[in-house]
């Protein structure tokens, strides 16, 4: 098993004939990702990368069944591309684009309300299941299938987490970006609900930083569920400035809110292991695992 | 962005709100005039673009126009450091010199982006002229805050409950309500991410007047108001930090020994905190994005070494979307412009890593290789002087 996605999720790429997209949708076709589609106004009925295009999500569905969407649009553009894929019923969407002003972001997610779709971003390097299906722009040969959820604010970083953990022999179930701006869709506490209920996650590593209050929910949330397996948590920005965005949207400490330390204390106290070096994410994983089994 | 008091003001009288009446002045000259226009005295307010300038000695009473002109010569020109700034401070090129205002009570209104609850929140207190962060910690009852979503605006009824919360007087109730309906309309339509009042004062003649006002407009939605751009005062800014922003790279000055150079903001924090958790102190933080060309690699690594507080530098990429030879090729431009000195730690992986280790070989200059992150980090710590 994995989260969210798997070898059998069906994949429209909103935005498939612009350069980026064409040269990640390359990419996810060589990692075996099914893409089923792509949609860019104006050029329906063309075919790229081998696959259709539609003008419109909405005949995107109807004609080949998609249940995920990648999104890469201009940023001004990203929350109707949000918007018209829920309103065409897919159920996950994934928003790469980077740069969408918070009001539409805000306006998105009263919109999302109204659906039952999944949002994973934006600006997220999207998420993989190893040797199933990569949704996004990860450098998919540094992965391996294995026991270690990942849920991360960032893109880079997590590359780095899983090169650790694959290093050292451990695999990943499921590695999800959550994206780094100030609003996004699902957070570390829905996804840390999903990793619960999925037998093949043994552990669940977060990698959060400073701004906003996702880790708190997070720890809330892991205080009174009695989660059964082991969390562990990076928290990057512990030398952060206050009120200096730190190249994530998302990442600044407001008002004295939002700093690293009161994050991992909030944390620790739900009982999440703490990895206060970077470097030893993949160490600090195995040895946990294997004090576990 | 964050824009000028005087700036904002300028929004505020075009939305028919109240303002003190005033004048700005970039010379002493031009302080003792605006002083003697207005006749009565005055409140000199430096413009620089950070809170907690009135405790920092940045807004001074001048009772004539003589002492006007005096206290103008000694703000003009000097540089304000307030508890937001930090360090030297920012400079201060203009003053907003305005009618002293005598206020009857003084509130806060401010409207802002609610991250936790995904909408917008307008907050009200009746203890107006203390910053609202410090207000919800020592007083939080005093402080009423009312969540909208923007297509949907402020309804009356709940600017009208925030009227009363405030203990307005029937008379002000109506004025509160009409200006909380301008200002949450100007706050969408314009795209803020934050509009502060604080204080706004109720005057002896009844009138609700802004004292100060603090606009943050979205920097991602800029784009879709071009009109804005002329706003940004690039004065108020660190001359490293704004030539950066001119190459696209996210730089941010700190006080540390040791220049990074990452790409990715989530890696570059975390290569901050790992030198630190060695006993070294980054000197800035630096994202040189997904998107980079060696161009602007190239400005990145010369901005770096141009912080003369720097004593090793440490080079962290993770390459996927950015090729490490293209990286190298920025890099070795930089060095060998500036004739590089300082040493040079190296960690490189992903595309491309093979031609990107090349280049730097072959270059002749100062690096050194680390194989992974840690040992990366203990070297670029080590060179900089510190033992661990």
């Amino acid at each position: 098993m994995s989260i969210l996605i798997d070898s059998q999720s069906r994949i429209l790429v909103q935005g498939l004939t612009g350069k980026e997209a064409t040269f990640h949708a390359g990419k996810m076709l060589e990692y075996g990702t099914r893409l089923v589609a792509g949609v860019t106004p104006g050029k329906g009925g063309q075919r790229h990368l081998g696959l259709p295009v539609y003008n419109t999500v909405e005949e995107a569905v109807k004609s080949e069944e998609p249940d995920v969407s990648i999104i890469f649009v201009p940023p001004l553009v990203g929350a109707e591309a949000i918007m018209e894929a829920a309103e065409a019923g897919l159920k996950l969407i994934v928003c790469i684009t980077e740069g969408i002003p918070v009001l539409d972001m805000l306006r998105v997610k009263s919109w999302l309300k109204r659906y039952q779709a999944s949002l994973i971003g934006p600006n997220t390097p999207g998420l993989i299941s190893p040797g199933q299906s990569k949704v996004g722009i990860m450098p998919g040969h540094i992965h391996r299938p294995g026991p270690v959820g990942i849920i991360s604010r960032s893109g880079t970083l997590t590359y780095e987490a899983v090169q650790q953990l694959t290093a050292v022999g451990l695999g990943q179930s499921t590695a999800i970006g959550i994206g780094g701006d100030p609003i996004t869709g699902l957070k570390f506490a829905e996804l840390l609900e999903l990793f619960r209920n999925d037998s093949q996650t043994e552990a669940v590593v977060l990698i959060g930083e400073i701004g906003g209050s996702a880790e708190e929910e997070a720890a809330d949330y892991l205080k009174t569920s009695s989660y059964p397996k082991p969390v562990l948590a990076y928290i990057a920005g512990i030398t952060a400035p206050a009120g200096k965005r730190l190249g994530h949207a998302g990442a600044i400490i407001e008002g004295g809110q939002g700093s690293a330390g009161e994050k991992i204390e909030r944390l620790k106290a739900a009982g999440v292991k703490i990895i206060d070096n970077p470097a030893r994410i993949g160490l600090i994983t195995a040895e946990v695992l294997s004090v576990k089994n | 962005m964050l824009i000028h008091e005087f700036q904002a003001k300028e929004f505020l009288r075009r939305l028919d709100v109240n303002i003190p009446e005033g004048r700005l002045a970039a010379t002493p000259a031009e302080a003792i005039q605006a002083a003697r226009e207005l006749a009565s005295p005055v409140v000199l307010k430096a413009q620089v673009l950070a809170g907690g300038r009135g405790k920092a000695g940045g807004i001074l009473r001048a009772d004539n126009p003589e002492e006007a002109q005096k206290l103008a010569a000694g703000l003009l020109g000097s540089h304000l450091a307030t508890a937001q700034t930090g360090g030297q401070g920012l400079p201060v090129f203009r003053l907003l010199v305005e009618k002293a205002i005598q206020p009857k009570k003084e509130f806060y209104v401010g409207l802002c982006v609610d991250r936790k609850n995904e909408n917008l929140a307008v907050l009200a207190s009746s203890r107006g002229g203390i910053e609202i962060e410090q207000l919800s910690a020592s007083c939080p009852e005093s402080v009423k805050k009312i969540g909208f979503y923007p297509d949907e605006g402020l309804k009356l009824f709940e600017a009208r409950r925030l009227a009363y919360f405030l203990k307005l007087e029937e008379s002000s109730v109506r004025d509160f309500v009409h200006l909380l309906q301008k200002l949450t309309r100007f706050f969408i339509d314009h795209d803020l991410k934050l509009l502060e009042i604080n204080p706004l004062a109720l005057t002896a003649d009844g009138k609700l007047t802004a004292l100060d006002a603090r606009m943050e407009f979205d920097d991602c939605s800029l784009p879709r108001h071009p009109e804005l751009a002329a706003l940004r005062d690039e004065s108020q800014e660190n001359e490293l930090e704004r030539e950066a922003r001119k190459y696209g790279l996210n730089y941010i000055k700190m006080d540390g020994q040791i220049g990074c150079l990452v790409n990715g903001a989530g890696l570059a924090m975390a290569t901050m905190d790992i030198v630190k958790h060695f006993g070294g102190r980054p000197a800035n933080f630096l994202d040189i994005g997904g998107g980079v060309t060696e161009e602007a690699v190239s400005r990145a690594f010369e901005i770096l070494l141009s912080d003369d507080q720097v004593i090793s530098a440490l080079i962290n990429i993770f390459g996927g979307i950015v090729r490490c030879d293209l990286v190298a090729r920025g890099v070795v431009k930089a060095a060998h412009s500036r004739s590089l000195k300082k040493p040079v730690v190296v960690r490189l992986e992903g595309t491309n890593v093979a031609e990107g280790r090349k280049i730097l070989e072959d270059s002749g200059l100062p690096f050194t290789f680390a194989l992974d992150f840690e040992r990366a980090a203990r070297l670029a710590v080590e060179l900089s002087g510190v033992r661990i």
